[in-house]
């Protein structure tokens, strides 16, 4: 990575502030959207790997995300800064939404637009992990290692076994040049 | 007095939501039941229905599902309460997180490094690609909402438009619709 452009702290500001804002329903097909398909501060190996420690290490997944990514190119307070702006303005957005919902809540088409909303969001979330199996190199085991991820989950098993187990493995084979 | 038991509504919101952030391994959303436990039974800030309804509210609206957490700050003491919360919720995992980030920085071009991002890399779109299906199959509760769920998967892939569309369209679909 040493062709990078390193994006300024004001890049990573307003670029995860519109991320937040945008995120409805989860911001992580947001997040994937601006930082890896049209900023490219990211790769998309480097994005997965963001991800998923995010994701087994404890706390709010985007958040952590956000830390490391800040983090890299500019120290903690290029984390805490990325933090704030992932987390501020859609903070003030919920609750003013939140102080009007009250008398809002009961009405019939609020709910049935949330639903709407809903369904939309988890197709969003479908399509992020459809492309990011579709970027993997299309070899057997990453089919093994996704699969596997994909059925351990559904089946029920514990976040952090699923992830320790897979990861074990992908090293493994990756170290034997498997994939 | 424990810390998490305090009467002081800002100490009981810090210090039980720092507890939290450390256990919420896959996201705030696998606290539920320990958030309903604190906020509405033994603590009363909301009512069962507020909290269900303030939840979809919280997923639906804009920005991470954590911000649910401000909304309990929220309505335990104002906007105060909601900025304790979220530091709360937020600075304990940032911590450990950053001490993670350090070391990854450091040893970026050590060959276990390297075959460490290979393996993440099918498992994280493992993970992801389930948590898809999950939330499918929880929104569909009937064949309309799978289907718009089921649209946007197959024209976002094909067309990859600003994700804001569907929002935009899932809103419009589920007030004519559902």
């Amino acid at each position: 990575m040493t062709d990078r452009i390193v994006p300024s702290l004001a890049d990573y500001f307003w670029t995860l502030l519109k991320v937040g804002l945008s995120g409805f329903g989860g911001v992580l097909p947001f997040a994937r959207r601006a930082l890896v398909e049209k900023k490219k501060w990211l790769t998309e190996a480097e994005f997965a790997e963001l991800l998923s420690l995010g994701q087994s290490l404890p706390g709010p997944n985007i958040v952590n995300v956000v830390v490391m990514l800040g983090y890299r190119d500019h120290g903690i307070p290029g984390a805490l800064l990325c933090v704030f702006a992932i987390l501020f303005a859609p903070m003030v957005v919920v609750l003013m939404l939140v102080s009007v919902y009250a008398e809002y809540s009961s009405v019939p088409w609020v709910r049935r637009m949330m639903a709407g909303i809903a369904a939309a969001a988890a197709g969003l979330i479908l399509t992020m992990g459809v492309r990011m199996l579709r970027a993997q190199p299309q070899r057997a085991a990453v089919y093994l290692l996704a699969g596997g991820t994909i059925a351990a989950k559904l089946a029920g098993a514990p976040l952090l076994l699923v992830l320790f187990v897979f990861t074990a493995l992908g090293m493994f084979l990756a170290a034997r040049g498997a994939f | 007095m424990h810390p998490l038991d305090s009467d002081n509504v800002y100490a009981a919101l810090l210090f039980n939501f720092m507890l939290l952030s450390l256990m919420a391994v896959g996201g705030a959303n696998v606290l539920l039941p320990e958030m309903h436990q604190f906020a509405v039974e033994t603590r009363g800030w909301l009512t069962h229905k507020e909290f269900r309804e303030l939840f979809a509210l919280a997923q639906a609206a804009p920005g991470p599902n954590v911000l649910f957490v401000s909304v309990i700050g929220w309505k335990a003491a104002g906007v105060s309460g909601a900025c304790v919360a979220m530091l709360g919720i937020a600075s304990p995992s940032t911590v450990l997180t950053l001490v993670v980030a350090h070391y990854l920085e450091r040893f970026r071009a050590a060959p276990w490094r390297i075959v460490l991002q290979k393996s993440l890399a099918p498992v994280a779109a493992g993970l992801i690609t389930t948590s898809g299906i999950l939330l499918v199959r929880g929104a569909g509760q009937n064949a309309l909402a799978l289907g718009v769920s089921a649209g946007v998967v197959l024209i976002s892939i094909r067309y990859n438009p600003n994700p804001l569309w569907f929002i935009g369209g899932g809103a419009v679909l589920g007030l004519l619709l559902f």
